[in-house]
């Protein structure tokens, strides 16, 4: 069952760029990146794209199709009409270099402001021990692929490039969480996370556990908790007070 | 390096403005509502059957049916237009604005920030919530203290309305404080302040029980948002209606 699709694909660089039309050969079970590679051989060999795995493991083909930010790879053809025409663009949170290959280096950079794991002094590699309970937690953002979907979705910094500086993206605000309920790590992520990665900037509209293709529930298992410990260092008199009382730390 | 040159606003293609504007009628019909009930002072009380509309417990004031205030007039007759109700509305209004599900509902369908996922919001400049007024969302906790006790209060008015027998009315309280008790309970601060401050969930086998279960009704927290809203308003509906005469209370015992 094939037919020809209709798609828009834009074209260009930091310089400038416009969508391009192309009608392009859909086979049964293909996904969308089928359909770039297929339009790289037929029509446009030096249209660029980011891939690798295709099993929407290595989170390199992100971008935005019919407006959503979305894995090529793991978009299927099946679920768009055989008329609709659809738009291919790179991710808009990041500066373009061609195509649809954006330049991600805002979130390595990010990530490097975090501060590494920091399990207690007293303790060597090979001697960690800890309760499933205790580390489940943290495993769930583990799953994170790092296709910076949320971060490219996130409209703190997607609608307002002024607010980079401050706001990490909810990519590293989760591995500030990840840190923080591990149950070996003794740094102190609660100041941090308001303070060095702009936690107050996220109004909780939910729009990176929306794209995560992963289906991590970035804000109501890292982003609302973080909160809420600020809320508890930052905000709450009670808790101040009952850790003045009980000599809690 | 500059962004890709995309002049579209959004490129989607679905009907991404239908949940917000959705969000945006429901939330402003309820509150039209919730006012006109909030002004009227009347129809809150069915002395036969002992139905009180949530909306009015606790009745605190001089102005109140005594039989209606059952934990007593704590303050004189508000002046004016001014109605038992302004005194509690304040904390439920509080409870349910700062609550992270409707933080998600209106900042989206009232302010567009963002109006949906990918679609540029129309404001130059976005703080967030690290200012005020918006950094005020911190003290939800304190609004679901509040709202807790005030639960309370309204499940101790749907088991005492027994007392007279038992009708729809009965019915419809019960599951009008299961909805909000859901609500309350599947509240991200309750799941905070249950369990999931700590660090070690094995050092508090309790509090991580706790903590799972809140978890599992977290999951439903917008459902039951909604629920336990729309409900409110068909509970108060009920008993103003039962209470002005214009029905009578289907009765099944008594």
């Amino acid at each position: 069952m094939s037919y020809q699709g209709k798609f828009r694909v834009w074209r260009g660089d930091d310089s400038g760029g416009a969508l391009e039309d192309f009608t392009v050969e859909v086979n049964e079970g293909e996904v969308v990146l089928d359909i770039i590679h297929r339009l790289q051989a037929t029509q446009a060999p030096d249209l660029a794209v980011r891939w690798n795995c295709k099993a929407g493991k290595c989170g390199s083909c992100s971008a935005e199709i019919n407006g959503r930010p979305r894995l090529l790879c793991m978009t299927r053809m099946s679920v768009f009409q055989e008329s609709e025409t659809i738009t291919v663009t790179p991710m808009r949170t990041f500066p373009i270099i061609r195509d649809l290959v954006t330049d991600v280096s805002f979130n390595y950079t990010k990530a490097r402001e975090v501060p590494s794991f920091a399990p207690p002094k007293d303790l060597a590699p090979g001697e960690y021990r800890m309760q499933q309970v205790d580390v489940e937690r943290s495993q769930e953002f583990r799953k994170c692929i790092e296709c910076f979907l949320c971060q490219n979705t996130c409209h703190v910094v997607r609608d307002h490039e002024e607010n980079k500086e401050a706001f990490s993206g909810p990519r590293f605000l989760m591995r500030v969480a990840e840190l923080e309920m591990h149950p070996l790590d003794t740094a102190d992520r609660v100041d941090q996370a308001q303070d060095d990665h702009g936690l107050g900037y996220c109004n909780i509209t939910k729009c990176c556990s929306e794209v995560c293709p992963e289906h991590i529930h970035i804000t109501d298992n890292a982003l609302i908790p973080m909160k809420e410990r600020v809320a508890d260092r930052k905000y709450d008199p009670v808790v101040w007070l009952g850790n003045k009382l009980f000599r809690r730390s | 390096m500059a962004r890709a040159e995309i002049a579209a606003r959004t490129l989607r293609t679905d009907r991404w403005w239908l949940p917000p504007l959705t969000t945006f009628v429901g939330l402003l019909l309820i509150s039209i509502y919730a006012a006109f009930r909030t002004f009227q002072g009347d129809y809150y009380w069915v002395d036969q059957y002992h139905y009180l509309t949530p909306m009015y417990s606790p009745c605190l004031t001089e102005e109140c049916v005594p039989a209606a205030s059952h934990f007593g007039q704590w303050f004189p007759a508000l002046p004016g237009f001014l109605t038992p109700p302004l005194l509690i509305i304040p904390f439920l209004l509080g409870f349910r604005i700062t609550c992270y599900y409707y933080r998600k509902a209106y900042y989206r369908a009232a302010w567009a920030s963002p109006p949906a996922c990918a679609v540029a919001e129309p404001h130059s400049k976005y703080t967030g919530e690290t200012r005020f007024p918006l950094i005020a969302q911190n003290l939800h906790r304190y609004f679901f203290y509040a709202a807790s006790l005030l639960l309370l209060v309204n499940i101790y008015d749907a088991v005492s309305a027994f007392s007279t027998g038992l009708g729809l009315g009965n019915i419809i309280l019960l599951v009008n404080v299961s909805l909000l008790a859901a609500y309350t309970l599947s509240c991200h601060s309750c799941r905070h302040i249950a369990g999931g401050r700590l660090k070690h969930f094995s050092k508090h086998p309790v509090r991580y029980w706790m903590w799972t279960q809140i978890s599992k009704l977290n999951n439903r927290h917008m459902q039951l948002a909604w629920a336990s809203l729309i409900f409110v308003c068909l509970t108060d509906l009920y008993v103003a209606l039962v209470a002005s005469g214009t029905i009578s209370d289907l009765r099944f015992i008594n």
